[in-house]
């Protein structure tokens, strides 16, 4: 179970996060909404260690891991989808997905059949380099290569932004099935609201570098939800 | 009818085939504080790229105090001609005194002779006073710029941006990071400096667009797709859709 507990974080003297606290357990989605610039992705980087926070904790399977660079976070099962995929474009993408053994032990390393069965179109490009994919076919490609990692858990920076509808259904199915694992707790930052509605077990909505509502899925009245994402 | 300070009209500009302003048309009156808001690549930063002359757009016509064409300007030109941008971060000069950083941003002669023979006259003084009294920055005239909180540093840019006299300020998120009474503040000051020059701000931060008290204008896939006050907006349906990223 992720917990974070009370976090700020700041870029130079401007606060982004402020008193932020939310968990996540495995088996679920937990949703983080809100609009540009409320602090989803700076929550994300202080779980993933990618930014340092100020004060407050971070803790994961009952370990503070506020202290650990991100690398030995990804040792304790912490994988990033970030936004804007940043998947490496003059590799190929098996050497992509390649990239996610730095972190297993050498009689581990495969790629999941798992990744192909969700994103059969790697399969397809497996040679070919991740610059020449569509902007789908790369999130599909940092999602998988997420998965080599063999992760615990699983953080998404709006994997559905600028992606065509079919791949977002694919996206989709692929979030549902890491959940019915249930070995993963997933954290899905987004701003299309009803993907994340049909995905979400529980909501955590941010306005202004704070958590201004969370619950569980059944709990949370939509309509407030949508008030906070809207102008 | 007020004076028109920027009128764009049917504005194109594409990045490899990527529409990023798209038939955006856009008036500003003269004095007239205005907030533009909207989605992940709406054409916010680069509307005021092209206003700037930092980008040129495709087609489309772009003017200034009626008869200047911004499409036919660059970066420093737009700046000699009153327009005046402050980008997200701040940027001051950080191991200047906040006096300094004023009195180096003040309207004048650039050249060689002019600022090695430099002396600053009474009305300056009188002038960066005023500025400091503005940005509420007096009491911290002689701390280094550096030392100041990110609220205070927002506002000596912009008392910067002033002390070039512009008649257009176009400003760029600026509550992002801020403590809440710094949003407020920050609010306060905008409109007060409004009126004597127009301001244009863009932000995402909807308590800080409710407290300028303006008119807003929402833009999506690079055009303005709602125009009025905010709750006129937030009430147009339209509007929450793409808010909701359908």
């Amino acid at each position: 179970m992720l917990s974070v507990e009370n976090i700020d974080l700041s870029y130079g003297a401007s606060q982004a996060l402020r008193g932020v606290s939310m968990t996540a357990e495995q088996g679920k989605v937990t949703c983080v909404l809100g609009r540009n610039g409320v602090g989803k992705t700076s929550l994300l980087r202080a779980i993933s260690g990618r930014h340092g926070i100020a004060a407050g904790k971070v803790m994961w399977q009952g370990q503070d891991v506020s202290k650990l660079r991100p690398d030995a976070r990804a040792q304790l099962g912490v994988a990033t989808v970030p936004q804007g995929r940043e998947v490496f474009p003059l590799l190929t993408v098996r050497e992509n997905l390649e990239t996610g053994f730095s972190l297993l032990p050498r009689s581990a390393r495969t790629i999941p059949d798992a990744v192909f069965e969700l994103f059969p179109v790697l399969a397809e490009m497996m040679n070919r380099r991740g610059g020449d994919l569509s902007g789908g076919q790369q999130q599909q490609l940092a999602i998988g290569r997420a998965m080599v990692t063999n992760p615990r858990l699983l953080l998404l920076d709006e994997p559905t932004e600028g992606i065509q509808p079919s791949i977002i259904k694919d996206i989709g199915r692929a979030i549902r099935f890491l959940r019915e694992q249930g070995k993963i707790a997933i954290v899905l930052v987004e701003q299309f609201f009803e993907f994340a509605c049909e995905l979400a077990d529980s909501y955590a909505v941010m306005d202004r570098g704070r958590i201004v509502l969370a619950g569980a899925a059944g709990d949370v009245d939509e309509a407030e939800v949508r008030r906070w994402m809207t102008v | 009818m007020k004076e028109t300070q920027l009128y764009l009209n049917d504005v194109h500009r594409a990045f490899d085939g990527y529409k990023a302003i798209n038939g955006l048309s856009l008036v500003i009156a003269r004095g007239e504080l205005r907030a533009v808001v909207g989605p992940n690549g709406a054409g916010k930063t680069t509307m005021l790229d092209i206003i700037t002359g930092k980008t040129r757009p495709d087609t489309g016509d772009v003017y200034y105090n009626g008869t200047i064409d911004l499409t036919k300007t660059d970066e420093a030109s737009s700046s000699r001609l009153g327009i005046g941008r402050k980008f997200q971060k701040p940027t001051v000069f950080e191991t200047h005194s906040v006096e300094e950083n004023i009195m180096l941003a003040l309207a004048g002669p650039r050249g060689v002779a002019a600022t090695l023979f430099h002396r600053t006259t009474r009305a300056q003084a009188t002038r960066i006073d005023e500025l400091l009294e503005t940005v509420r920055l007096g009491s911290e005239r002689r701390r280094l710029a550096g030392a100041l909180s990110h609220g205070q540093k927002q506002w000596l840019e912009i008392g910067m941006l002033l002390a070039q006299e512009p008649q257009l300020l176009l400003v760029d998120e600026p509550a992002a990071g801020m403590t809440d009474a710094e949003t407020m503040r920050t609010a306060e000051l905008l409109r007060s400096v409004a009126g004597e020059r127009s301001v244009v701000v863009i932000e995402h931060d909807m308590e800080f667009v409710r407290a300028l008290d303006c008119k807003v204008t929402v833009l999506h896939r690079g055009a303005v797709l709602a125009e009025g006050s905010l709750d006129h907006v937030s009430a147009n349906p339209e509007v929450v859709e793409v808010y909701l990223g359908r």
